[in-house]
Parts: structure tokens; C-alpha cells; sequence
């Protein structure tokens, strides 16, 4: 068999195969094909992780009830040894891992998948708890005490009425520009914010209760619950957001616990956390209703990266869009015949962009490299060894990178602080053989070479933007058989290259 | 502004793609690489296959020797020197003349002991290696370059360029440096490349940048007067690099001694396709009547046969 049809076939095969899943998700599955027609559908994970010491652990977590606007579509629990229930208590329902003797690094992941309901978003008041326990400020040391009241009375002579005054009393705690008498309360009180402010407001009979909850947004990943505190004056419930102060409900606000109750209670373990991860993803209505009869009847589905927790699904949905970029430097070097510095560094630079927005990343990679040139230039008069030599230009790239930052954010243009998602070791690279290239060949190779990988990277960065590639990519991974034989027979195309046309012209006149 | 590629393919073009799937991929085995990648085993191969080679005088090895540099270089007036794993002239270093400890480069440039110091330093750390790997620096002997070529080059050492296909030398150039190239024979940074004819050595047409020109733009003189000496001979010598390096498809740059006659300079598993427009002749042709010759014929009847049927007429 020759080494042409190997190729052929193999590359026939890959398609065939990949564009057969393709087709059975899309027709058998109805999962669609193209990004519209769909409904968002927000995957909350919660990272469990703990260290075991050898003993019986216990481990307890407030669960998410159900509340207005947002529904519940299904619950996922991962979690290889521990035995797993749910208990009602007294302030809510809370799930339970628990194991005989554990040791070692342990992560449990809980998620849930839930939806945003579609209409007008009318919160329903929640019903007024009229026997909420008075709070006293008799257990704090007198000065504290005493401190606490003259700050409530200075607040209260501030403020109109109870709104004003919880207003009041949260901007004075806020993480810009605290109070004097708020540092001390945080500072010796022993308790977090939100317990000192409940404590405060209780104190004054004001109804209010704690709720810690998470903005449903695409992609976060290893994010914090958001304290808030919601406020009764006898007519209407109002939202405080611990630092912005009040703020409007809103619809994608999910309520992960409400009240008193611990978040994660975990005994007989040391360095215990929990971190949040949200994940953003398009599916049909249809695929909403019977998803569960859906994942029985399809192994398919069974492997595919859905099953796998939310911050990974995320990493995934970067790195799925990195053949595609492979693709558009293999397409323009092999049929165009541009010349980049550096055979991937277009895609890395691309992926930055995605990151930065094209425009500000475009003049943020020309300002790191010219500023680079001229420090390298310099560098090489000192006769430095390579590897010391690529190591200070890496640290002057890093220098250049937070200076750049500190700059912006005094002059308040906001785009630059996205610059760290440039790779510095990359840029460091670039800017060695960029002037290793302007010294041998002069600056014009430095253009063309330069110029070449800009122009492959802005192209890759389109292609990875584009929301009909990321929305393929990332639900028919399949795809990318597809994307591997159209770039295994790229690779055996041994026709003229673009440039070679214009190269070769003056032997055909 | 574009060629319509069907006339290329036409004329036998060979392109970057089938060149490096085909010729370089298909007739090269990598396992011979570091031969010709590396000056200094080349060398040694070439001096014990009795192919002539300028003279090696010393070699630095490790960062630590270049405390020894002035003794090192203290019985040389003129001489060379090349990183062993530098590619398209990188790092090449030419002093033509001493004094004391002061040093000259072909265009008057003064050097002192601790500019070539640093220069070799650059070497061995790797600054001009594929992939910055540690280098060794080589120190040749000055090529005196025969003054049939004064003219047509600048500041530099003019190299003729033949390509070995399957050991049949297939086609022929005469790279001439210019100020413009900064008297390197690279044909992309501005050097002028003079095709010649495999029947006699003579001149057939001259390209710089790819565009055709008739005199050396820095002295002035026609390259249609130019005919090289002892060319059968340099056939030889080249075609002769293929039992040594077994690559199919070869690159060897030949120097003219003024003494010593024809030099292997440098061997290049991937040479470039600027020799088709120097020759302005395609070289897939000549590769498919090679392909269709027997493979056992010494290197005698294979220059014979290059000789007889890739002459211009």
C-alpha cells in the first residue's frame, strides 16, 4: 500500500468517523448543530477539598433550595468512597459525605445544573419571620460594646429611616474606605463581616437575614460564595452587597444558602475549603426536558466532556479551540507561505487575544516586543551567556507587563490588566530571536517574520472567537477527527505555495 | 502578479512543499543529518574520503579554553571562524589580517582579542545552533580565494552551489556576495546568484532578490564573461559527497583555492530553490531523468552524464 493511499484512507476514515458522531448527535440526539435556538444552562459545581488525618470525617454542606426564577434541572455528586445523604435540618437541607478512616488530599465535587427561567423575573416577597432572635452585644468586651453603640447611634443620626440606615451602617464596613470604628470591630470582634453587620442590625430590631449566593455568569472558575445581606423595614425586602451596597435582585443571582447555618462543616480533617466554578452552556429546550432519559439511552454521551466536572469543562473549552488555531497556521504556512517566528507561538499569542480583545492585545504585544528589542539590544552589548541572556529579557518582559498594569489602572483604562494573559516565556522568545533576526538579516526579516506571525495569529484568533466554532468545538469534540485529517492531508500537499506563484513569476514571463 | 501554477508545473518548478514531502523527506534519511549538520564531522569524513577540505587549525570546545585564545591564535595571521552547527552563515567570523592583537575583518573592520573572545563565547553557548544547543567553535584555515572571481564579488568569498541528486550533480550556481548582502553569499540577504551551465562552467544568467540582472551591481562587471575554471573537476569533487553523506538530495558549496583548486566549504541536506531561477530552469525535470538512470554508475559516468545532457544547449 503506498504511502498516498495510506494517508487518503486514513484521512477518509477520521472524517467518516468523526462526521458520523457528529450526525447521530445532531438527528438521533437533537443536539444542535448551530448556536442558536437554545436556552442557557449553568453548571454550578462545588469543590470540596480537605486533608485527611487518618480518622473518621464528616463532612457537611449547605444545599441550594429551590427559589424563584431559577430551576433546579439536576443535581451530580462525585465523590469515589464516601457515603453520601441528604438531611433536613432545622436551617435548610444539607448534603453529608462521610468515610470511615481518610487520608490524604481528598476533593469531593458537587453540581448542579440549573436554568435561568425564561419571562419576567417577579420575585415573590419571602414571607416575614417574625420570631427572629433579638441579638445583645453583651458577650463583647465593654469597650467593643461601647464602640458598637456609638457607631450605631452616628449612623442612626445620619439615616432617615431603615433602609438608609442599613445603607449607612454597610458602607461604613466597606473593603475601600472602612470606618475607624468598623477596623476595630472587625479587627477584635473575632467574627466575619456579614456576622458583625447581622449582629449590629439584630441589635436594633431591624429584620434582616444572611444569604451568600452566586452571580450565574460563563465561565468562573474557583470563585467564592458573595455575602449579602437582605433587609426588612415592614414593607419591602431590599439586597446590600457587602461592598457595593444596595443592589437590585437579580434574576441571575442564585441563592446557594440562606440564614444562619454553616456553609461546610468538616470534622476529623484539616485545611478544608470549598470553591465554586460556573460554566455557561447552550442547549435546545427540548434536550432540557428529558436529559435525564436522554444520558440512560446514550452511551455516547456517557464519554463525553459533559460528565466531567465544571472548571474542567471550562479548561476544555480553551483548549478545544487550539487545533482549530493549529489549522489556520498549517493552512497559511503550507498553502500561502507565510513565514511566523516561531512555528505555535501564533496560537498562543491568539489565545491571548481572546483574553484581551483583539485591538488592545494587538498594541499590547507590539509595545511588550518593541520595548523588548530595545532592552535586548542593549542586553547583547553586555556579552551575556543565552540562557542568562533569555532569563533577563523574560524578567523585563514581566516588569514591562506590570508596569504597563499599574499605568492603566492609574489612568483607568481597564483593557491593558488583561496583559497577564500574555505568555510571558513566549513573548521572552520572541523577542531573542526577533533580534537575533534584526542583527543577521536586518530589521526587514524582523517585519516580514513579525508581520507574518501577527497576521497568522490575528487569523486564528477570529477563527477561535468565532461563537460557531467555540459552540462546535466544544460540543462535538468529534470534530476534531475531522480537523485532524484535513491536516494530515494538508501535510501531504506537495502543490505550489501562494507565495511561490508570486516567487516563481519571472521564469514563466 | 501571480504565475499560473499549471505553467510551473509545467517548466518542472520543484515547490517548497514537494520539495521538503518528496526530496528532502523521501530521499534523506534523517539518520544522516548530523553529518552535514555538523562542519566538524563533515570534515572529518570528508578528510578520511579523501575529499579536499579547508584545513582545520584548531577547536574550541568549552567556555573554559577561551583563556587560552591568544595563544590559541598566535601563529595565525588570517583565518576563519564558524560555529560547526550554524545554518545559512550564521556566526561566520573572517579575519583577513593581524597586527598584533589587533585583528581585521574583509571590509577594514578592526577587531581586538576580546571582540573574537565574545564571538566564540556566542558560539558555544549556542547562539547561532538550530535550537540553541551548546556549539563548538571551528578555526579554519583562510580560504585564498582565486582572483578569477575579484570581480564579481564584494567584500566576501564567491561559493559555487551544486545540487546532488542521487549523486548526479543536477544543477549549478555561483553565489557572489554584494555590499548589500554585507559580503555573505546568502541569497537572501542580496547576494547574487549566477546560474551556470553544467557543459562548460560558463554563465548563463544572474538573479538578485529574485530578479534577473546582467552586471554585479557593486563592480560594475558582466556575468556573461564569467566562465569557471576546473569545472569537471569541481563536478567531481561534489558528486563524490554522495558516497560519503548517502542524501539523495545534497547541497554542496564548493570554494575556489587559489593554490589548493577547488574546496568542499559546506554540505546542506536542505538546499534552497533560488537555483532554479538563477538557472531559470526548472529542476524536476533533471530529477526525473536521473530517477530513470540505473542506480549502481560510479561517479566518473555520472558527472559524464550531467556533463552531456543538462548543458544549456
Amino acid at each position: 500500500m503506498s504511502r498516498k493511499f495510506q494517508v487518503l484512507l486514513l484521512a477518509l476514515t477520521l472524517t467518516f468517523v468523526g462526521l458520523f458522531i457528529v450526525w447521530y448527535k445532531v438527528s438521533v440526539l437533537g443536539i444542535p448543530f448551530l448556536p442558536h435556538e437554545k436556552s442557557s444552562v449553568y453548571k454550578v459545581g462545588a469543590e470540596i477539598s480537605f486533608e485527611g488525618k487518618n480518622k473518621a470525617v464528616l463532612v457537611s454542606m449547605a444545599m441550594p433550595q429551590a427559589q424563584d426564577g431559577i430551576q433546579i434541572l439536576s443535581e451530580d455528586v462525585a465523590s469515589s468512597g464516601f457515603g453520601y445523604a441528604k438531611a433536613q435540618m432545622e436551617d435548610g437541607k444539607r448534603a453529608e459525605w462521610s468515610k470511615r478512616t481518610v487520608t490524604g488530599p481528598q476533593i469531593i465535587y458537587y453540581s448542579l445544573e440549573v436554568m435561568i427561567e425564561p419571562g419576567e423575573y417577579n420575585p415573590k416577597p419571602p414571607i416575614e419571620s417574625s420570631e427572629q432572635k433579638s441579638e445583645s452585644l453583651s458577650d463583647l468586651p465593654s469597650t467593643l460594646s461601647n464602640t458598637a453603640k456609638i457607631l450605631l447611634d452616628d449612623v442612626r443620626s445620619r439615616s432617615a429611616d431603615t433602609h438608609s440606615f442599613a445603607a449607612q451602617l454597610i458602607q461604613e464596613f466597606s473593603d475601600k474606605s472602612p470606618s475607624q470604628a468598623a477596623k476595630i470591630l472587625i479587627a477584635q470582634g473575632g467574627e466575619t463581616k456579614i456576622d458583625i453587620l447581622y449582629r449590629l442590625l439584630r441589635y436594633r430590631h431591624i429584620s434582616v437575614r444572611k444569604i451568600h449566593g452566586l452571580y450565574l455568569e460563563s465561565a468562573r472558575r474557583n470563585i467564592a460564595l458573595t455575602p449579602m445581606l437582605d433587609v426588612y423595614d415592614g414593607e419591602k425586602w431590599q439586597l446590600y452587597d457587602l461592598n457595593k451596597g444596595k443592589v437590585t435582585r437579580d434574576k441571575n443571582f442564585f441563592i446557594w444558602k440562606q440564614g444562619g447555618g454553616s456553609l461546610l462543616d468538616v470534622t476529623g480533617a484539616k485545611k478544608s475549603n470549598i470553591r465554586f466554578s460556573i460554566n455557561e452552556r447552550q442547549v435546545p429546550v427540548q434536550y432540557l426536558l428529558d436529559k435525564k432519559e436522554l444520558l440512560d439511552k446514550a452511551a455516547i454521551l456517557d464519554f463525553s466532556l459533559f460528565t466531567l466536572p465544571v472548571s474542567e469543562q471550562n479548561a476544555y473549552q480553551h483548549i478545544l479551540l487550539v487545533p482549530f488555531g493549529a489549522l489556520v497556521v498549517v493552512l497559511l504556512r503550507v498553502l500561502i507561505g507565510l513565514r511566523t517566528s516561531g512555528t505555535f507561538m501564533p496560537i498562543l499569542i491568539a489565545l491571548a487575544f481572546m483574553e484581551t480583545t483583539l485591538f488592545a492585545g494587538l498594541i499590547m504585544f507590539i509595545v511588550i516586543v518593541g520595548i523588548g528589542l530595545v532592552i535586548r539590544s542593549y542586553l547583547s552589548s553586555l556579552n551575556l551567556l543565552l540562557v542568562a541572556r533569555i532569563s533577563a529579557v523574560m524578567i523585563v518582559v514581566i516588569m514591562i507587563m506590570s508596569f504597563m498594569s499599574i499605568l492603566s489602572f492609574k489612568l483607568g483604562i481597564k483593557e491593558v490588566m488583561t496583559i497577564t494573559f500574555f505568555p510571558m516565556i513566549i513573548l521572552a522568545w520572541t523577542i531573542e530571536r526577533m533580534s537575533i533576526l534584526w542583527e543577521e538579516e536586518g530589521p526587514k526579516e524582523v517585519f516580514i517574520q513579525g508581520g507574518g506571525s501577527l497576521i497568522v495569529a490575528v487569523f486564528a484568533y477570529f477563527v477561535m472567537s468565532d461563537p460557531f466554532v467555540s459552540h462546535t468545538a466544544f460540543n462535538f469534540p468529534e470534530l476534531l477527527l475531522v480537523v485532524l485529517a484535513v491536516i494530515i492531508l494538508l501535510g501531504r500537499y506537495s502543490g505550489y505555495r501562494l507565495s511561490e506563484l508570486i516567487r516563481f513569476k519571472s521564469m514563466v514571463d | 502578479m501571480f504565475a499560473n501554477p499549471f505553467k510551473l508545473k509545467k517548466l518542472g518548478i520543484l515547490g517548497m512543499n514537494k520539495r521538503n514531502i518528496q526530496y528532502i523527506g523521501g530521499e534523506n534519511d534523517r539518520k544522516y543529518y548530523p553529518l552535514v549538520d555538523n562542519k566538524l564531522k563533515t570534515k572529518v569524513v570528508a578528510e578520511n574520503a579523501d575529499i579536499a577540505v579547508p584545513k582545520l587549525l584548531a577547536t574550541i570546545e568549552r567556555q573554559s579554553q577561551l583563556r587560552k585564545l591568544q595563544d590559541i591564535l598566535a601563529p595565525y595571521d588570517k583565518f576563519v571562524i564558524k560555529p560547526a552547527q550554524g545554518s545559512a552563515g550564521k556566526g561566520i567570523l573572517v579575519i583577513v589580517k593581524r597586527e598584533g592583537d589587533t585583528f581585521f575583518k574583509p571590509n577594514g573592520q578592526r577587531l581586538e582579542l576580546r571582540d573574537i573572545h565574545r564571538d566564540i563565547s556566542n558560539i558555544l553557548s549556542g547562539l547561532y545552533s538550530l535550537g540553541g544547543k551548546p556549539d563548538v567553535a571551528m578555526i579554519e584555515e583562510l580560504v585564498e580565494f582565486d582572483p578569477i572571481f575579484e570581480r564579481y564579488s564584494y567584500e566576501g568569498v564567491p561559493d559555487i552551489r551544486v545540487i546532488i541528486y542521487k549523486g548526479y550533480p543536477a544543477m549549478a550556481m555561483l553565489r557572489c556576495s554584494t555590499k548589500e548582502s554585507d559580503g555573505k553569499a546568502n541569497l537572501h540577504q542580496g547576494a547574487v546568484g549566477v546560474g551556470i551551465d553544467m557543459a562548460s562552467g560558463k554563465a548563463l544568467f544572474a538573479v538578485q532578490h529574485d530578479d534577473p540582472v546582467i552586471k554585479h551591481p557593486d563592480t560594475g562587471y558582466d556575468f556573461s564573461e564569467l566562465e569557471i575554471p576546473h569545472w569537471e573537476k569541481m563536478l567531481t569533487l561534489s558528486a563524490s559527497c554522495y558516497e560519503v553523506t548517502h542524501l539523495g538530495y545534497l547541497g554542496v558549496d564548493i570554494v575556489l583555492d587559489k593554490n589548493l583548486g577547488p574546496l568542499i566549504l559546506e554540505l546542506n541536506a536542505r538546499p534552497g530553490l533560488a537555483i532554479q531561477i538563477a538557472n531559470r530552469t526548472g529542476a524536476l525535470k533533471r530529477f526525473d531523468m536521473i530517477d530513470k538512470r540505473s542506480d549502481n554508475a560510479d561517479i566518473t559516468e555520472r558527472v559524464t552524464f550531467s556533463m552531456n545532457h543538462f548543458g544549456a544547449q
